[in-house]
């Protein structure tokens, strides 16, 4: 079975984030960049299913700037077997990341899709359900657990109240959570292989699909900044402070 | 045009969510309208009916809805978001793995996690983990909303809107459910709570939890976590509050043992009052708590339960 894995580039996790000075977004000069975390325990769970003689090939996407070829790079280096860039420098959107990566499906014929739940950028946790939804496939997001079987996989969830396990028909669409695996570092050896493997790039013209935004963003702002309070001598203080001050016990 | 809520219910109660859900659906201007989709659903139906300001109360009762899938679930949506002008759902495990297939299958973007209504397609969202606001503005015919509940205040009882039956759409039949394991709790839950007192990796171990539980008590409060202290195995994944966990703004916060990294902070900054109880005068935490206690936990949380006892 061949698995195909989604990765975008985003400013990495650790940076705190600068709301630009006009309005019109977050400031991306001279930040750090890397994968999206999700996206890393997708690419970790299919080089398992790989090491478990369950996939056969590992092809790894992304979409984005030339730059985003670090990131397939970075895929590659932990054992993806080759990339496709959908290169573009234009604002692509979830309900058009999902036309792009049906393409590469629909050419590339895999028996599974992972990909993060959701990326740390723009927190829209959408592109894995698009993509079911235009593929007529079936989605187990935000998987804790990924197994398996002949024409089917069983996926179990991270709900509201707990677990749920489903059971979907292959091919599939799976979304990662954070407890489904702990990706790996890539060894060095690793990272030299992975210089390498083939990296196909195509444009967005070249799948022929449409990545006109559908939301204009107006502007983006910081959020109102919470004040420090007080700080109280001992535990009976805090406590007359929350009956008789906040009033909320 | 009117919207379209879909209702969120569980063993035969209509859930708090759709009350939040409501509230921001009847922002857009329009009839609201709420869709309770399951199988065996008259009570929850009579309930959403009763919801201030639900105009209608559609019903597709069909054993494919039972557990929410979300083929079915929004090969039905897809059906009915012909006669409206927006799909509003609740930002909660369901209604993120329902709405953006529903939005595909329209050709339509989703608007995420909205935390206010600016005009009918104009919509604040959080992004970066909260750390900025964007201002998104919809040129789709159709907006599919999934809505931030804590941003929104519950709609009150007090509505007699009319219940009909819908017809079921055809099941895709590519999924089945196989089981669930929910955690069992006699508090209430995380993103329901008015009071929540949690714990981070200053806890040192999943035992030492029984402290803020026996705390939690006494306040009648929900027992939530950081995700130092879930990746820790202190606790499940399903107490952890934060950006990955559960966003949650009650009443009273306590945040005990827990430094206060951004992700953390991004799930429960929004909550009216925050208490930061941690033995570290220099922790992040304190700066975002309106009362602050620096002191060992060990020796503060007895003396709280003590304390609320007189």
């Amino acid at each position: 079975m061949k698995v195909l894995v989604a990765v975008k580039r985003v400013i990495d996790y650790n940076v705190k984030i600068r709301v630009k000075a006009d309005n019109s977004g977050v400031e991306t000069a001279n930040v750090k960049f890397s994968m999206n975390p999700f996206d890393e325990i997708a690419v970790e769970e299919a080089v398992r299913l790989k090491e478990a003689g369950k996939a056969t090939e590992i092809v790894v996407v992304s979409i984005g700037p030339a730059a985003a070829q670090e990131t397939l790079r970075t895929a590659l280096a932990m054992g993806a077997d080759r990339g496709v860039l959908v290169q573009t420098d234009d604002e692509v959107q979830p309900l058009a990341v999902a036309k792009l990566l049906k393409s590469v499906v629909d050419t590339e014929q895999p028996g599974l899709v992972i990909l993060g739940k959701q990326a740390i950028d723009d927190d829209s946790n959408q592109t894995g359900q698009m993509l079911a939804a235009l593929l007529g496939w079936a989605q187990g997001t935000f998987a804790s657990k990924v197994v398996p079987a002949d024409g089917s996989v069983e996926v179990t969830r991270e709900v509201d109240g707990g677990l749920e396990t489903v059971s979907l028909k292959l091919p599939a669409i799976v979304t990662t959570d954070l407890r489904l695996n702990e990706p790996r570092y890539a060894s060095l050896p690793n990272i030299m292989k992975a210089k390498k493997k083939p990296i196909a790039t195509v444009s967005p013209a070249d799948l022929g699909v449409d990545i006109a935004p559908r939301l204009v963003t107006l502007k983006v702002e910081e959020p109102p900044k919470r004040k420090a309070g007080i700080k109280v001598a001992d535990v009976a203080a805090l406590v007359d402070k929350l009956k008789n001050e906040a009033k909320v016990i | 045009m009117a919207v379209l809520v879909l209702a969120e219910h569980e063993a035969g109660a209509l859930k708090a969510s759709t009350l939040n859900t409501v509230t921001a659906a009847k922002a857009l201007g329009g009839d609201v309208h709420v869709l309770v989709a399951g199988s065996g659903i008259a009570a929850v139906a009579e309930a959403a009916a009763k919801v201030d300001g639900v105009a209608k109360v559609l019903t597709a009762d069909a054993a494919a809805y039972a557990h929410h899938l979300a083929e079915p679930l929004s090969a039905l949506l897809v059906d009915l978001a012909k006669g409206y002008s927006a799909v509003l759902a609740p930002a909660t495990s369901t209604g993120k793995n329902v709405l953006p297939r529903v939005a595909a299958l329209l050709d339509v973007a989703q608007i995420s996690d909205i935390t206010a209504v600016v005009s009918a397609d104009t919509f604040i969202r959080p992004i970066y983990a909260g750390n900025a606001l964007a201002t998104v503005q919809s040129k789709d015919a159709v907006k599919v909303i999934t809505v931030r509940t804590t941003a929104f205040e519950a709609a009150a009882a007090g509505g007699s809107a009319a219940i009909e039956a819908v017809n079921p759409a055809a099941d895709p039949g590519v999924s089945s459910f196989v089981g669930q394991q929910l955690s069992k709790s006699e508090r209430p839950e995380l993103t329901a709570a008015r009071v929540i007192i949690s714990g981070g990796r200053g806890m040192q171990s999943g035992e030492n939890f029984h402290l803020l539980e026996k705390v939690a008590d006494k306040l009648g409060a929900a027992v939530g976590a950081s995700r130092a202290a879930v990746d820790a195995g202190f606790v499940p994944n399903d107490l952890q509050v934060g950006q990955t966990g559960k966003i949650v703004a009650p009443d009273l916060y306590v945040a005990v043992g827990i430094s206060g990294a951004i992700q953390h902070l991004a799930g429960m900054k929004d909550s009216k009052v925050i208490v930061a109880i941690n033995k570290d005068e220099e922790a992040p935490i304190f700066q975002v708590a309106d009362y602050g206690l620096v002191a060992d936990l060990f020796k503060a949380l007895p003396e709280l339960a003590a304390e609320l006892d007189k």
